[in-house]
């Protein structure tokens, strides 16, 4: 199939970027949307020119690397995966595809289609772990039961793979279901709960400092999400929050 | 204001709490205009009540006052911080895709209501004021209900206040659900919730709307 | 012994960890804030490495070339984590648990060392579910547990099909632990470019700002490579796009010795290469082995209706159908090691059977677990003569809850639905047990250079078993390194910062500098990836799942010829000074192209067929892998001489003194 692609093109931080228009004949359906533009780039490579960086890496949907918006959606018009994932079958012969990369003022833009999502980092510094030492000798892992279905439902928010599509699909670019999640996953499991306040209001005042927007509950975080984490973690994380606060 | 301001989950806290409370209000009015529909005579006397009762005018009143000052100075800000978080906006943005229409223009649907608000206030706030406060009438308890009936007799306000009741029938229903999960409300009783704000949001604009229609349809003779 | 000290602890096997833990020199903890120390990798063994001594009081500084240290790719680990915790009561030991990793490994690795990772297998449990990672659990609140090849006990802890994941994030958890604390300074998006000695000892690194493209350099007490394995030299794998070998090869062209870097994972249960545009090979996890059955057409007839599509394989009656590996393994049936299930593959593809466009897939079926699931099912919910759908729709739910994931994931990239017509899998390259040399210690041949998790090659001998990578890489950086690394560092306390603008890092950063520079200055037409898959192509067919003298001389010439090729022609856009993803690249296949070599020549001189390596002239008449422990039960390290041809074999005899060699059979 033969496309029509307009990407972003921006030499480095501090450039201005702009789109530019592509076209790609010979696109097969059965190859993925990366490997679509790795031929991309190695025509602009033979013709001399530089090749459009993105960031990739696992290609198998479970790094969390890869971060493209594709047609006005994160991730592309597909659910439940990541670009990686996404397989050229999803488009048609003679398709015009935008491709952008995450926008968020948390996210600026390093070059072409890469952004620098270090935020996400500082959010997971200030509390998104138990403070328990490694090196020390902690009990027996089965002193410590669990019912299943608390286990299964930490799982579930744990399953973040901190790609970004939910603030890039957000209108108001918020980073609460990525926040939500980890804050879930540990208010959860008892083995969490000792720090739980601290942590949920120092992962809270990260997220404001790094500039992500507020939540307005549209729900499109949890639509493009490619791991399914539920808005039930926002919801969790609002109750952790509000109950930490009053606490003090 | 300012620590309310300081965090992104307080300041959502806020909005529904006075979005929750601009509701109860909501509900309240309601019941009160209905009876002008039902049975003027009622209407007359919970009026003069609402109009004469120290309770309501001095504490009541500004607090309803606060709380609607409150939830749209709130939503603006929101706005702005919002449009902020994004920086540079999208080429192309297909919010359509993964969010309904109702929840990703809030602020739109916020701003005719506000600007009904205006409208509201001068038709029936400012006038009641007015007669109380600057020109010193008399206590009359059996004038409300015509005052009332008469607002309705041009066809362009009626039009009016009905297409500004659809836009409150779209801002509830997603903000009259979604105050419960910023709350942290997402349990069992969830699915429940849903339905009745949904039904809520429907129910009550369409109720304004009719009296609205009504009093226009039937207006009072001499 | 030679130049290779392995030293190892005397004393009965149980009790070596122990006694050297007590025996070695300890840094006391206010002198420990003077000592730096360089990890590069984030992955299970680099993050928890790094966690763990910053905690004991060392400042460290960490390097990645991802964006985030949770990125590194033991993320993508999915079946499992193995613990000697017999929480089954099936009989597990630690004991057990060594016994079969080493036998598993084809008698091809260090008896202390594997001991000891056996032994600390349950401590790495107690750790991470303190830490929440979140693993399976029973109905009854304990911890789950699910087999896996090689084995016959169920040792194996998971967190649904994202094991991996989960343990990674609990390492990067602990890691952002101490960087709030500031213990751990954490340099993403950077790559090292070369290993900085200053007087024989390793003292830096020169590390390149992959965003801005400047070089800079980093000093520390000690250096820790945990950069993963080489398996993308074979250009088509299930690692990482990033994946590579730079640290590690640039180590050994400073000292360190390379160890068995033919030993490589071909992996049994893989996604089949769609066409020449693929670009990354995917895994389905092994656990998948625990309920799906392997088979091919017992026609080669059938084979071929199914490859021309005339044919479905749901149409296929029991008895035309082979379970080539229940028939050849009765006592491990699905479940044999992955090096014995991958050569099964090639064998049945090779004869005609394979069930693809390409003929090289093989079929992995979940009908008989479907139905077997769905009638348990039934039964226990109280229903009375259901039908065969029902059934099935029964054993669907709960083959869907168990590998829904999995399923799923299969379903989006090959658009075949695997809950109705049977996988195709494929071998592939996956993991390697080759790496650099190091001693019980973790150090390798070069003084306060060490090596964790895939990046050495200590503990998994000639095949890794499933779920044993992760037990590895968090036993090393847990548990392992820390202890031993101070013993080195014992030595450090008065020695001060150590300054980098001394005349060593001086001349590593003009190495680097002149090798970028002649990287980019090649004149010829092809990007990197022409190159690199040409090198992937040449690994692959004669390097790959089986080898013969003929192709590795073969490949030895022609990777020669390539590497020339390369450093003359290879053409690179964009400047040095910046960010740019073909120079990355650029780097890392030229030392793909060099490691290609040493590979094929290591393959060479192990004539013998044992784990992953099979050599077609040493065989048992039934096709299975002939092993030669008289002449090489040796550990081969190789020294770095100029070119890879000239590298030089050193060797550690491997000694078994609790284990009994004995010819590995799964029959």
């Amino acid at each position: 199939m033969k496309l029509y692609l307009k990407i972003w093109r921006q030499k480095d931080a501090s450039a201005k970027g702009q789109m530019v228009d592509y076209t790609l004949d010979g696109v097969e359906s059965d190859m993925s949307f990366l490997e679509m533009l790795d031929i991309l780039n190695e025509e602009l490579i033979s013709k001399g020119e530089e090749p459009i960086e993105f960031d990739h890496d696992c290609r198998e949907g479970i790094c969390g690397t890869c971060s493209l918006q594709i047609n006005g959606r994160p991730h592309g018009p597909d659910t439940m995966i990541t670009v990686c994932q996404l397989h050229m079958r999803s488009f048609n012969d003679g398709d015009e595809i935008v491709i952008e990369p995450w926008r968020a003022k948390a996210f600026p833009v390093i070059k072409d289609l890469i952004v620098d999502r270090t935020a996400f980092d500082r959010i997971q510094q200030a509390g998104g772990y138990i403070s328990v030492n490694t090196s020390g000798r902690p009990v027996d892992a089965n002193a410590i039961p669990i019912e299943k279905h608390i286990a299964d439902t930490a799982m579930d928010a744990a399953t973040c793979i901190g790609c970004g599509a939910c603030v890039a699909a957000c209108k108001n670019a918020s980073a609460m279901l990525f926040t939500s999640a980890k804050v879930s996953q540990f208010a959860l499991l008892p083995q969490g709960q000792v720090e739980a306040a601290d942590r949920v209001q120092n992962m809270v005042r990260q997220m404001d400092l790094e500039g992500f927007g507020n939540c307005t509950n549209t729900g499109a975080c949890e639509i493009e999400c490619p791991k399914g984490i539920s808005l039930e973690n926002i919801a969790r994380m609002n109750r952790e929050y509000f109950s930490a606060s009053l606490k003090g | 204001m300012s620590g309310l301001i300081k965090s992104s989950i307080a300041r959502k806290v806020v909005m529904a709490l006075s979005g929750l409370f601009l509701v109860v209000f909501l509900t309240q009015h309601f019941v009160i205009n209905i009876t002008s529909v039902i049975d003027p005579e009622t209407f007359n006397s919970w009026s003069h009540f609402m109009g004469y009762n120290p309770l309501v005018q001095f504490i009541l009143q500004p607090i309803l006052i606060a709380g609607v000052i409150i939830h749209f100075v709130m939503g603006f800000i929101l706005e702005i911080q919002n449009k902020k978080a994004r920086g540079i906006s999208y080429v192309k943005y297909k919010g359509s895709a993964n969010a309904p229409w109702v929840s990703r223009n809030m602020i739109y649907s916020g701003l005719v209501i506000l600007a009904f608000l205006g409208l509201h206030f001068y038709d029936f706030w400012v006038h009641e004021m007015t007669y109380k406060y600057v020109e010193f009438l008399p206590e009359d308890p059996s004038r409300y209900h015509e005052e009332t009936v008469e607002k309705f007799a041009p066809f362009w306000r009626t039009i009016i206040y009905m297409i500004s009741f659809v836009l409150l029938s779209l801002h509830l229903w997603h903000g009259f659900s979604s105050s419960f999960q910023s709350m942290g409300v997402n349990n069992k009783y969830s699915a429940g919730i849903k339905i009745f704000t949904k039904l809520f949001s429907v129910v009550i604009p369409l109720g304004y709307a009719f009296i609205a229609l009504y009093h226009h349809l039937n207006p009072i003779t001499h | 012994m030679g130049v290779l000290d392995s030293k190892i602890p005397s004393g009965p096997l149980a009790d070596k960890w122990t006694k050297h833990k007590n025996e070695i020199d300890l840094v006391n903890p206010a002198n420990k804030r003077n000592i730096d120390i360089i990890i590069v990798g984030t992955g299970l063994a680099g993050g928890s490495a790094a966690a763990t001594l910053a905690e004991l009081g060392y400042n460290v500084k960490t390097f990645c070339y991802q964006d985030s240290p949770r990125r590194a790719h033991s993320i993508a680990a999915q079946g499992g984590v193995n613990a000697a915790k017999n929480y089954q009561g099936d009989g597990d030991s630690v004991y057990r648990l060594f016994y079969d990793t080493v036998k598993g490994g084809d008698y091809r690795s260090r008896e202390s060392n594997v001991y000891r990772l056996a032994e600390v297998s349950s401590n790495i449990i107690d750790q991470c579910v303190a830490q929440g990672v979140p693993f399976a659990r029973e109905y009854g609140g304990l911890l789950d547990n699910r087999s896996f090849g090689g084995v016959l006990v169920s040792r194996t802890f998971y967190a649904k099909g994202q094991t991996g994941q989960q343990l990674l994030l609990g390492a990067y958890g602990a890691m952002n632990r101490q960087i709030q604390r500031g213990k751990i300074k954490s340099y993403t998006r950077h790559e090292m470019l070369d290993l900085v000695l200053v007087d024989g000892k390793a003292r830096g690194i020169i590390a390149r700002n992959l965003v801005t493209g400047e070089i800079e350099r980093h000093s520390a007490h000690a250096v820790v490579l945990a950069t993963g394995g080489y398996g993308n030299l074979f250009f088509l794998s299930t690692y990482a796009m990033g994946a590579n070998v730079m640290a590690a090869w640039r180590a050994h062209r400073r000292g360190a010795f390379f160890a068995n870097p033919c030993f490589t994972q071909i992996h049994p249960t893989c996604i089949p290469v769609s066409g020449d545009h693929q670009s990354k090979l995917t895994l389905m996890s092994e656990s998948l082995r625990n309920d799906g059955r392997i088979w091919v057409p017992k026609r080669k007839e059938d084979a071929i209706a199914i490859r021309e599509g005339k044919l479905k394989p749901i149409q296929l009656s029991e008895e035309e159908r082979d379970y080539y590996l229940e028939r050849r393994y009765p006592a491990f049936g699905n479940l044999v090691p992955r090096d014995v299930a991958s050569r099964a593959a090639k064998e049945r593809c090779d004869a005609g059977f394979g069930v693809n466009k390409t003929g090289e897939a093989v079929f992995l079926d979940f009908a008989s677990a479907i139905m077997r699931y769905g009638k348990e099912k039934a039964l226990t919910s109280g229903m009375k003569d259901p039908d065969n759908n029902t059934i099935r729709e029964l054993g669907e739910k709960i083959v869907e809850a168990k590998y829904g994931n999995l399923f799923q994931m299969y379903e989006k990239i090959v658009d075949a639905n695997p809950y109705k017509t049977p996988m195709m899998i494929y071998p592939a390259v996956h993991y390697t047990m080759g790496g650099l040399w190091v001693d019980y210690n973790l150090q390798t041949t070069i003084p306060g250079c060490y090596a964790a998790g895939e990046a050495n090659f200590s503990d998994h001998g000639a095949n890794r078993l499933g779920a044993s990578a992760l037990m590895q890489g968090l036993a090393d950086g847990y548990f392992v390194l820390p202890y031993t690394i101070g013993d080195y560092l014992s030595d450090d306390i008065r020695t001060g910062a150590i300054p980098t603008d001394s005349p060593e890092f001086d001349a590593a950063e003009k190495d680097v500098r002149d090798r970028m520079e002649k990287l980019m200055s090649g004149t010829g037409i092809h990007s990197v990836d022409y190159y690199h898959k040409k090198l992937g192509k040449i690994m692959w067919n004669k390097c790959g799942m089986s080898r013969n003298e003929k192709d590795l001389k073969e490949a030895i010439k022609e990777i020669a010829e390539l590497r020339k090729d390369f450093w003359e022609n290879v053409k690179i856009p964009g400047s040095p000074d910046s960010k740019n993803q073909e120079l990355e690249k650029a780097g890392r296949v030229a030392d793909f192209l060099e490691l290609g070599e040493l590979f094929a020549k290591d393959a060479l001189e192990r004539k013998e067929s044992c784990g992953g390596h099979f050599r077609e002239e040493y065989q048992t008449p039934e096709g299975e892998a002939l092993r030669d422990d008289e002449n090489f039960k040796f550990v081969s390290a190789w020294e770095y001489k100029g070119e890879p041809s000239a590298a030089k074999l050193h060797k550690e005899d491997l000694v078994y003194e609790n284990i009994k060699l004995k010819t590995r059979s799964y029959k």
